[in-house]
């Protein structure tokens, strides 16, 4: 006996079958059953992002108070105007008279907008779409991110790009946190302008786009030795992409009050040497 | 003849005109389905459950293929070997050399349709040891294979149109002028009435696990198909024949009988009874000497070396190794819940195990809170596999009712009194198809309109009805606990003459009390009444497998007489065929097993 | 053996209510145990779906407590004693009767899915994959098809009207499968933006709480997916090096 000769290609062509919807739902109608206190998770972020967010303008519209030789806010660097207390990359002229953090700021803010595990968290807590799983969404319509705004999210591949020309920036802002006026050395800002870019770095590195830049986007890996090795790295650091986005957001701000802190004199820079 | 309104009720039932009835979408039913409609003859599928939860799911270590990529010293001759010392040379012979023929090609065709088996490092399907293959042989994804093999198979018929009615239950075959006609089912959703005409039917609808109380088996597992046959007048053989898979789970409670895949042992682990001792080595019966290792050096080299070293003793049939477990426990040498110990924990490494059984960590973690990583597994023998069935042509599947046919467990012939692990997988894809040829074929060549009696189907119907109807009546549950109570204890794996009397006595008795069951509710989705229905089929297959126990005064794989220890060379040429009377009484004869040709025969020689 | 009350939801189209069963249960029982003899005691007619009893099959799902659930997978020793516990069915599909559900809007999407579609054979008659090729989709094929993540998914567990052009997570990892299937050459990614509709999902990861098999539905299938309808469609580098290619 032979095998059954193909058909034709197996199916290639877009269905068009229609989806059918079956009947009206029964069951309970009540928008959770869930007796847990499900609420919590997404009032603690919801909390937490909103003091982010509202110190965070506030640190970036204050324009002042963000350098102190060697350190410099990671809220105003890369400093691109020439009014800048600190002179890094004068490229706007002197119109610019607001604060310099206003320029970047945007960046750095798109790509944790439209990072996936941050859009999970702000459409969880502010949005309430859901709220929580198996917790009914707030609203009666819902076309996810299919439309504008929302269809935006889609570009957060190029905040990818730009985050990683940050992430060098604050490279070369923590190398520069060791050069003290008077030579080398390490005050404990050195440390934490450190420890903030590495932060950043693992955050930024462990992106969703960029596990899809690094190999995840291949087929198959048989044949892109480097890329499987990319890939297999990414997806490590990946899987705590939640942790990450966290610890970095919170030493942002921090790094930022401890430079703010110590170039409004309220306290000094302990140097180790 | 069919009155004037028994023929309008015929007529107001909802009907379906097939060329292919296929009964059952597990393995060999989708794969006859696949088939069949390929062939482009009408085919329907009918399923008891939802498309793609039948129990070949269920199913672990992998599927039994001569593919020669890990051993090319490995042919269809030496599988065809294995298969039939695996079941004691009771096994139809044409049906074990076209299984290990054409298994590799049955294999190769899933790589296909989507299939992602495991890989050798050449990029090749990669296969395992199981017990009973001399060479690795099974072709495996993780301990998941049954999944890999039923998603396939549901997604190439999904890909090429074929119609599935699901969760819908055969209780009737209907035959006209001795042929097959049709089948009567229900709705489970509805309890309504369904009529299909065809000229061929497929019945693929596996086991009856459901029969026994410990047992690795789903609820559908209630022996439909082998009822349905018997009682439209096909033969059914080796009914006696019952495969008690060595290692099923025995704590906690709730999940015991889950099985345990043979796969940790092909993978390196090793049974212990509750002193720590290996005991496999002390049960290595004289056939399996030569190519068995009988000192724990050898068989755990043999691991990596097969071709210096003799195979462990872990790995013998499944049978013995049952055997042995419970003799082990018996003589009081067992672990804390009755079992014997399966461990793994020390042999391997914790990364290896998740990797190569990830559904066994998965399962003993959840269920019953043992990293297998880190501890034995308690395991016991459950009720696992049918050898018995629906007797086939070989080549055909052909029943012997013209326009039936039957493939994979539902089916017997291929295992003979025991079925080796993997053998499984590969028949229902084998034979699946086969079936889906020959009744394609049948249906084609079948001439003038299928004809169903209206009179037949008013009987079956009301009869179907009739719990309803009584008030104060038995509880099917009681009765299926103490039919499974019955099946365990007097016709499970060490059986003996009184007791077997004592079960079809049981039997006969539960099957008086069922026509006097009554049920709750109404007819939609109720799970009391649908036990009832299935309850038939399982009585109707318990007595075969009493009976047949009965006649067969021997030892032999799946059967074991306490009475009678060894096997006897007159039983080991005979295979006992189940038929049912007119009147219902089911009888047992012995047939003289089909002649093996002698190039055949010659391969046993070596 | 401990006494508890279970709250089963039963009831049809036409409506229903939670029944309260006080029943008994002992060591080491899931909630399908506690189910099947509340069948076998109490009430034959109860409606459940099930099969397996191991976490294979997919069939008995279910919430329980609220939360989506395998039956067969739910200890009853991870409840707190003394609590009611509530069974109720999938909520996002139409009732059939008490816990069982009609969930066929997951097998009509599953038609829709364009076929695998593989190239073809070596020389030799093989074809050859790497084990790190199979491993993608080997995750993925562990899905069971319980449909926990369609059920929690609020795209259409609260959006009825979204069901037409919405897949649903499992069929997100059926594409995602294919899309990394090492043979395969259909290229699906306008019909998961089009007609599956990936930006519907507004990946808050609901299905990867849910699934019993522990698949990173989110990370590993729909994210990618998301992130392949960007190479498709929204990436400008993409698009002119396509055209560039085109031209010459």
């Amino acid at each position: 006996m032979t095998t059954i000769e193909e058909v034709g290609p197996a199916g290639n062509a877009p269905s068009v079958t229609p989806v059918a919807l079956g009947r009206t739902r029964g069951g309970p109608d009540v928008p959770t059953l869930r007796p847990d206190r499900w609420w919590i998770q997404p009032t603690v972020i919801f909390l937490g992002l909103t003091a982010f967010v509202a110190y965070s303008t506030w640190a970036a519209f204050i324009n002042k108070d963000y350098f102190h030789a060697p350190y410099i806010s990671p809220f105003y660097s890369p400093c691109i105007s020439s009014n800048c207390t600190y002179q890094q990359l004068p490229i706007i002229g002197t119109w610019w008279s607001i604060s310099p953090s206003i320029l970047i700021v945007a960046f750095p803010l798109g790509f944790r907008l439209t990072c996936y595990y941050y859009r999970k968290a702000y459409y969880r807590s502010f949005w309430w779409s859901p709220p929580a799983c198996a917790v009914a969404d707030a609203h009666p319509r819902y076309s996810g991110e299919t439309r504008f705004p929302l269809i935006m999210q889609n570009v957060h591949r190029w905040f990818f790009y730009a985050g990683a020309v940050f992430v060098v920036f604050l490279g070369i802002d923590a190398v520069r946190a060791y050069d003290f006026p008077g030579g080398w050395g390490m005050g404990l800002g050195s440390l934490i302008l450190t420890a903030n870019v590495v932060l950043l770095g693992l955050y930024t590195f462990s992106c969703h786009a960029c596990r899809h830049l690094a190999g995840g986007g291949l087929r198959g890996f048989s044949g892109h030795k480097i890329r499987h090795w990319l890939w297999k790295r990414v997806s490590v650091v990946n899987a705590h992409h939640m942790l990450f986005a966290w610890l970095s957001l919170i030493f942002v701000a921090f790094t930022d009050v401890y430079v703010r802190l110590v170039a409004s004199g309220v306290i000094t820079d302990p140097r180790f040497f | 003849m069919a009155t004037d309104a028994q023929t309008n009720m015929a007529a107001e039932i909802e009907t379906h005109e097939l060329d292919v009835l296929v009964i059952g979408a597990g393995g060999a039913g989708l794969r006859a389905a696949v088939e069949a409609h390929g062939r482009g003859v009408k085919t329907g599928v009918v399923c008891k459950s939802l498309l793609g939860k039948a129990h070949t799911v269920m199913a672990e270590g992998g599927m039994a293929a001569a593919l020669r990529n890990v051993y090319p010293e490995d042919n269809w001759q030496v599988h065809f070997r294995d298969t039939m010392r695996g079941g004691k040379m009771l096994n139809n012979w044409r049906m074990a050399q076209i299984h290990a023929q054409e298994a590799p090609d049955r294999v190769n065709e899933l790589e296909d349709w989507g299939a992602l088996f495991d890989r050798t490092p050449d990029g090749r399907i990669l296969q395992r040891d199981f017990g009973g293959h001399r060479y690795a042989r099974l072709a495996h994804v993780g301990d998941r294979t049954g999944l890999e093999l039923i998603r396939t198979l549901q997604q190439r018929s999904v890909a090429r149109g074929v119609e599935v009615y699901m969760e819908c239950t055969i209780f009737q075959l209907l035959t006209s002028d001795g042929k097959v006609s049709g089948a009567l089912g229900y709705w489970r959703e509805t309890g309504r009435f369904v009529l299909f005409k065809a000229k061929a039917i497929v019945i693929a609808t596996g086991g009856s696990g459901r029969c026994f109380k410990i047992t690795s088996n789903s609820w559908e597992c209630t022996g439909d198909g082998h009822a349905l046959a018997l009682r439209a007048g096909a033969d059914l053989m080796d009914m006696e024949f019952f495969q008690f898979h060595p290692t099923g789970m025995v704590w906690p409670l709730s999940v015991r009988g889950l099985l345990v895949t043979e796969g940790v042992r092909g993978d390196g682990g090793t049974l212990r009874n509750g002193t720590g001792h290996r005991f496999m080595f002390d049960y290595i019966p004289a056939m399996f000497q030569a190519e068995t290792a009988d000192t724990e050096e050898e068989a755990d080299a043999w691991y990596d070396d097969h071709a210096g070293n003799r195979r462990t003793p872990d790995l013998l049939p499944r049978d013995e190794v049952a055997r042995s477990i419970n003799s082990e426990v018996k003589a009081g040498r067992g672990s804390p819940h009755g079992g014997v110990f399966l461990d793994i924990a020390s042999r391997r490494s914790a990364d290896y195990i998740r990797r190569r059984l990830p559904s066994m960590y998965h399962q003993f973690m959840e269920l019953a809170g043992v990293d297998i990583t880190k501890d034995p597994m308690e395991v016991a023998p459950t009720a696992h596999y049918m050898m018995g069935g629906i007797r086939v042509d070989a080549d055909s599947t052909a029943a012997t009712v013209p326009g039936l046919f039957a493939a994979g467990e539902a089916a017997a012939g291929l295992h003979g009194s025991n079925r080796l692990g993997g053998n499984s997988l590969s028949d229902l894809v084998v034979f699946g198809r086969r079936a889906g040829v020959a009744a394609t074929e049948y249906a084609e060549g079948r001439e003038g309109a299928v004809a169903v009696d209206g009179g037949d189907v008013a009987e079956a119907c009301a009869q179907a009805l009739s719990a309803f109807e009584r008030e104060e009546g038995e509880n099917p549950y009681t009765l299926h606990r103490e039919l499974q109570e019955a099946m365990h204890s007097l016709v499970g794996i060490i059986r003996t003459q009184s007791e077997i009397d004592q079960a079809i006595d049981k039997i006969g008795e539960l099957k008086e009390r069922s026509g006097n069951i009554s049920v709750e509710g109404n007819r939609a989705y109720n799970p009391g009444w649908n036990l009832t229905m299935d309850l038939v089929s399982m009585l109707t297959v318990s007595e075969a497998i009493a009976r047949s126990a009965l006649a067969r005064r021997e030892s032999r794989g799946g059967h074991t007489r306490d009475d009678f220890p060894g096997p006897d060379p007159g039983f080991g040429k005979i295979n006992h065929v189940v038929r049912r009377a007119d009147d219902g009484t089911i009888s047992v004869t012995p047939e003289p097993l089909p002649e093996m040709p002698a190039e055949l025969r010659a391969l046993f020689d070596e | 053996m401990t006494d508890v009350t279970m709250r089963v939801w039963r009831g049809d189209a036409d409506g229903g209510d939670f029944r309260p069963y006080k029943i008994s249960t002992e060591g080491g029982e899931v909630v399908l145990d506690v189910i099947h003899r509340i069948q076998a005691e109490q009430s034959g007619d109860l409606a459940v779906r099930w099969n397996c009893k191991a976490g294979k099959c997919g069939s008995c799902s279910a919430e329980i407590n609220g939360k989506p659930r395998l039956m067969c997978m739910t200890k009853m020793s991870s409840f707190e004693e003394g609590q009611a516990i509530t069974v109720a069915p999938m909520r996002t599909f139409p009732i059939i009767r008490d816990l069982v559900t009609d969930v066929s809007f997951n097998f009509e999407v599953a038609k829709r899915v364009p076929a695998f579609k593989p190239k073809p054979r070596e020389a030799d008659g093989t074809h050859r994959m790497a084990q790190i090729d199979v491993e993608r989709g080997q995750e993925f094929r562990k899905c069971i098809e319980c449909y926990l993540c369609q059920d929690v998914c609020h795209v259409i567990r609260d959006h009825e009207e979204n069901k037409p052009q919405y897949a649903g997570p499992r069929f997100f990892l059926r594409y995602a499968e294919l899309e990394m299937h090492p043979l395969d050459t259909n290229d699906r990614r306008t019909i998961v933006r089009e007609q599956a509709g990936v930006g519907l999902c507004n990946i808050t990861k609901c299905c990867t709480d849910v699934c019993p098999e522990h698949i990173k539905i989110t990370d590993n299938a729909i994210i990618p997916l998301k992130e392949r309808v960007v190479d498709r469609h929204y990436d400008p580098v993409a698009w002119l090096g396509r055209k560039i290619r085109r031209r010459s």
